[in-house]
């Protein structure tokens, strides 16, 4: 388990996280999602105390990281594939980090083996590709083998087969019963991966939500209607207490029943040539949520069709009224297994 | 223990370390050879010979520092404190790692060389033996001076983490600074030989007889040139200490 209570970090005047507070729980995957210079990383950093923040603290089962005996054995991590000597060889990379956690080395070519990289383990890891130098980060991450893991963008740069198996890969160890907590800037992604989900925007918690909640939540769903009797269809919805929108030729009902449209039309006689249902898309939603807390976005930078509201409010105030303990998905954590194999 | 191992570790899977043993091997024979076998070796005394091995001083300085900053440059250092989040833990492994192999480079370099020249020179100026303790200070010195450079090179790589502005300091500290600064008028003069890198220099520096010459009179004899040269180690290395403590990895 995961906790972060109150975790401030301020770069001069910048803000990066501000009292962040969250928890993430085992057996499941958690998605840390939020744009570009969010404080995802920063979060991170600070949960596996290579920061140190300014304010709160981040408990790993309880305890600050500094103050884990081997700390491998409890937490893996892999926040930057690029942290590796291009000298060094992919096996001399994972030894060093298994010694110092008096992990025996025959651990190393387990992992080696897992994530796929065998053949190379000698080799420098220089000559890898971004692919590569993912697995051999997975394979650290996974050294002792761990109760909680934490990645942070895993699939950036992934062509789709390296996506696909970090994602599969993920989902094995969060079925293993373990904590596995991810951060993407990728909502669709998230909603593939990801059980639940801690949503930040310029380091402030927006939501800590259910993936499925999250998602059914925060896209606006609304039917299309087209008919020759626009306007008589138009009041008939009106008068059913339905919200709608013209858009042009046809009506837009928002937050409605596709069946109820329907049912409204029938009654009144009216002749539909059109009846879809719309489901807004991830990207907008999320969007939407986040929107204002772009840390570098611009305002062109924003569509206008998602009605984002304008730029001069703070951050969380428009968020949707998502509640914070939403219910969590009833996978029981499941004894970790000695070896690490997920496949 | 556990520690040390996994500096060496990570100190012998990369090539610099080879590159630069070699080439203090190079500098320190290289430099015996030349005294050795140039007019018969009339100009072989230890003083002068061993040069070479105090130029592999800042080949050493070199290694060492890029044994701190190389983790910096490729955030190799992130998974270290990963590992072994108590950051203290981690300096003083690799200073002890870097001291240890520093004391037995120097060591080997200085008195290979010694023996190199003895065997190549035929007309050295005064026997070539080491018979008193002066005889052995002048040669086995190296391994103190190595040793400790090598605990201000770690501390100065910590500090300013960053390969090319760490070996800038280290390499024109002791070749330009220290000489810079004697150019003062009477500070200077008096000052001078007590600045770390020349007071080093005493550890090894004659004392009697012709080579004496090349000295430069006043400043610290042997031992108080040691302890200037190590304080200098310590107060770095507590620098490096806190500033590793405090800042973000």
């Amino acid at each position: 388990m995961i906790e972060a209570i109150g975790l401030t970090k301020r770069y001069g005047t910048t803000v990066a996280v501000d009292d962040l507070s969250f928890t993430v729980q085992p057996g499941m995957v958690t998605g840390f999602l939020g744009p570009n210079g969010a404080g995802k990383s920063t979060t991170m950093r600070m949960i596996l105390g290579l920061d140190n923040p300014n304010d709160g603290r981040a408990l790993i089962d309880g305890k600050h990281y500094a103050a884990l005996h081997h700390p491998l054995t409890l937490v893996g991590s892999l926040l930057d594939a690029n942290w590796v000597h291009p000298n060094r060889s992919a096996r001399s990379h994972l030894r060093f980090m298994a010694v110092s956690n008096k992990i025996p080395t025959r651990r190393v070519d387990e992992v080696l083996e897992l994530v796929g990289l065998s053949g190379v383990a000698r080799k420098a890891v220089g000559k890898f590709s971004l692919g590569m130098k993912q697995r051999l980060g997975l394979a650290g991450a996974l050294l002792g083998d761990p109760k909680v893991l934490l990645f942070d963008e895993p699939v950036n740069g992934l062509d789709p087969e390296g996506i696909y198996w970090i994602r599969t890969f993920m989902k094995n160890l969060a079925a293993q019963g373990r904590t596995v907590f991810v951060s993407s800037h990728l909502l669709s992604e998230m909603a593939l991966t990801a059980d639940h989900l801690i949503v930040i925007g310029r380091g402030r918690l927006i939501a800590d939500a259910a993936t499925k909640d999250f998602i059914a939540q925060a896209t606006r769903s609304s039917v299309r209607v087209r008919s020759p009797q626009l306007a008589d269809l138009h009041s008939a919805l009106v008068r059913s207490n339905l919200q709608v929108n013209d858009v042009g030729g046809a009506l837009e009902v928002v937050d409605a029943p596709i069946e109820q449209v329907g049912d409204i039309a029938g009654a009144a006689g009216i002749t539909l040539h059109e009846l879809t249902p719309q489901v807004g898309s991830l990207e907008e939603a999320f969007i939407q949520l986040t929107g204002d807390a772009v840390e570098y976005g611009g305002s062109r930078a924003r569509p206008a069709a998602v009605g984002a509201p304008g730029g001069a409010q703070p951050a969380g105030t428009f968020a949707p009224p998502l509640g914070p303990a939403s219910p969590l998905p009833t996978a029981g954590p499941a004894p970790v297994p000695q070896d690490g194999d997920s496949r | 223990m556990t520690l040390l191992n996994v500096e060496r570790i990570k100190l012998f899977s990369t090539r610099s370390p080879y590159w630069c043993l070699a080439a203090i091997a190079a500098a320190s024979l290289g430099f015996a050879t030349l005294f050795g076998l140039v007019e018969n070796g009339e100009a072989a005394i230890p003083y002068l010979f061993l040069r070479g091995v105090g130029l592999g001083m800042s080949i050493f300085m070199v290694l060492a520092a890029l044994a701190v900053t190389t983790e910096y440059r490729f955030g190799t250092i992130r998974n270290t404190f990963l590992g072994v989040p108590r950051r203290p833990k981690v300096l003083l492994a690799k200073t002890a790692l870097l001291a240890v192999l520093g004391a037995v480079v120097g060591l080997v370099a200085a008195v290979a060389s010694y023996f190199l020249a003895k065997a190549l020179a035929q007309r050295p100026p005064i026997p070539l033996e080491l018979s008193t303790w002066d005889d052995w200070r002048q040669v086995v010195g190296y391994g103190a001076i190595f040793a400790i450079a090598a605990v201000i090179a770690v501390s100065v790589g910590t500090i300013v983490r960053q390969s090319a502005g760490a070996i800038a300091i280290l390499l024109l500290w002791p070749l330009i600074l220290e000489s810079l600064f004697t150019l003062i008028p009477t500070v200077g003069e008096k000052v001078g030989p007590w600045l770390p890198f020349a007071a080093s220099d005493k550890i090894v520096a004659p004392t009697t007889g012709i080579t004496n010459l090349f000295q430069p009179s006043g400043g610290p004899d042997a031992v108080q040139g040691l302890l200037v040269f190590a304080g200098t180690g310590v107060v770095l290395w507590l620098i490096a200490l806190l500033l590793l403590q405090k800042r973000d990895a």
